[in-house]
């Protein structure tokens, strides 16, 4: 994935009602007066989130009968989960670095004296 | 008392927030003095495979702070404000300075768990959605799976 593929799914999600719309529309497709329904906004407005949503590839309408269901592109999701997956194990390793630090803090604080063996100082 | 739940993680859908949680084996003190030590805190604060200089601290409510990350010779800044440093709470601002205009909000929050075991809670406000996912997603970019080798030296040097 480039960067300026990224950088069209931040910008796609980074408005709200279009992540209330990527929202529900993780529990199943919907069609878009479905989508429509809870804003008070007017077809076209949500036309033109959807299309904001299909160019970064975010959500697809498949061909066929009317009306076209919208549909949630699930590598697209996979990908979000794998960056906060990710960002998480990123976290846990800085924090095990952080365990290893506490640790020797606590060796100072148990030997009043600390062992100068080897120390060339 | 060796065993340790890894790190939890939470991306709210509501606002740009990241929250995340662990638990240590170390006092509020000592978990204190790790984030507010420029020399401990150089120690651990990573990324792995890359070394971290402290150019600027001041680890005092009002104070300011900044780092230096360096990998292959290429340099990454980071700085920002501690907004308010006390013993249970850390409140400080978090700027990569290669994007200046994202300004990140940081709380930590030291909770006492008893028997020398402490929760740190942490907690990043992004400015935008867009923000936020650009951090989340920066993990993929600083290349993550060469992390435990520097833990495993941590452990060959007898320092865990």
């Amino acid at each position: 994935m480039t960067s300026t593929a990224l950088s069209r799914i931040f910008a796609a999600l980074a408005d709200p009602t279009r992540r209330d719309m990527v929202a529900r529309l993780s529990a199943g497709d919907a069609t878009v007066n479905q989508l429509a329904e809870p804003y008070q906004l007017t077809l076209q407005a949500i036309y033109k989130h959807l299309k904001v949503l299909e160019d970064a590839g975010v959500v697809s309408r498949p061909p066929g009968p009317q009306p076209r269901p919208v549909r949630l592109e699930a590598e697209v999701f996979d990908l979000m989960d794998k960056w906060i997956e990710r960002y998480r194990r990123q976290a846990e390793e800085r924090y095990r670095r952080l365990d290893a630090v506490l640790a020797r803090m606590n060796d100072e604080a148990g030997n009043g004296s600390p062992e100068q063996k080897g120390s060339a100082a | 008392m060796n065993t340790i739940a890894e790190t939890t993680i939470e991306a709210d859908p509501k606002v740009p927030v990241i929250r995340m949680s662990r638990d240590f084996n170390a006092t509020p003190e000592q978990l204190f003095r790790a984030h507010t030590d420029p020399e401990l805190f150089a120690q651990w604060v990573g990324p792995s495979g890359m070394q971290t200089r402290v150019v600027e601290w001041d680890a005092r409510t009002g104070g300011s702070w900044r780092y230096v990350s360096t990998r292959d010779g290429q340099e990454f800044g980071f700085r920002g404000c501690f907004h308010e440093v006390r013993p249970d709470r850390i409140v400080q601002t978090f700027t990569w300075e290669g994007q200046p205009d994202g300004v990140a909000l940081g709380t930590l929050w030291f909770e006492d768990l008893g028997n020398g075991r402490t929760r740190l809670r942490t907690q990043s406000l992004s400015d935008s959605f867009e923000d936020r996912d650009a951090w989340l997603a920066s993990g993929m970019k600083v290349g993550v799976d060469e992390g435990y080798a520097k833990l495993e030296e941590m452990i060959a040097h007898g320092n865990v």
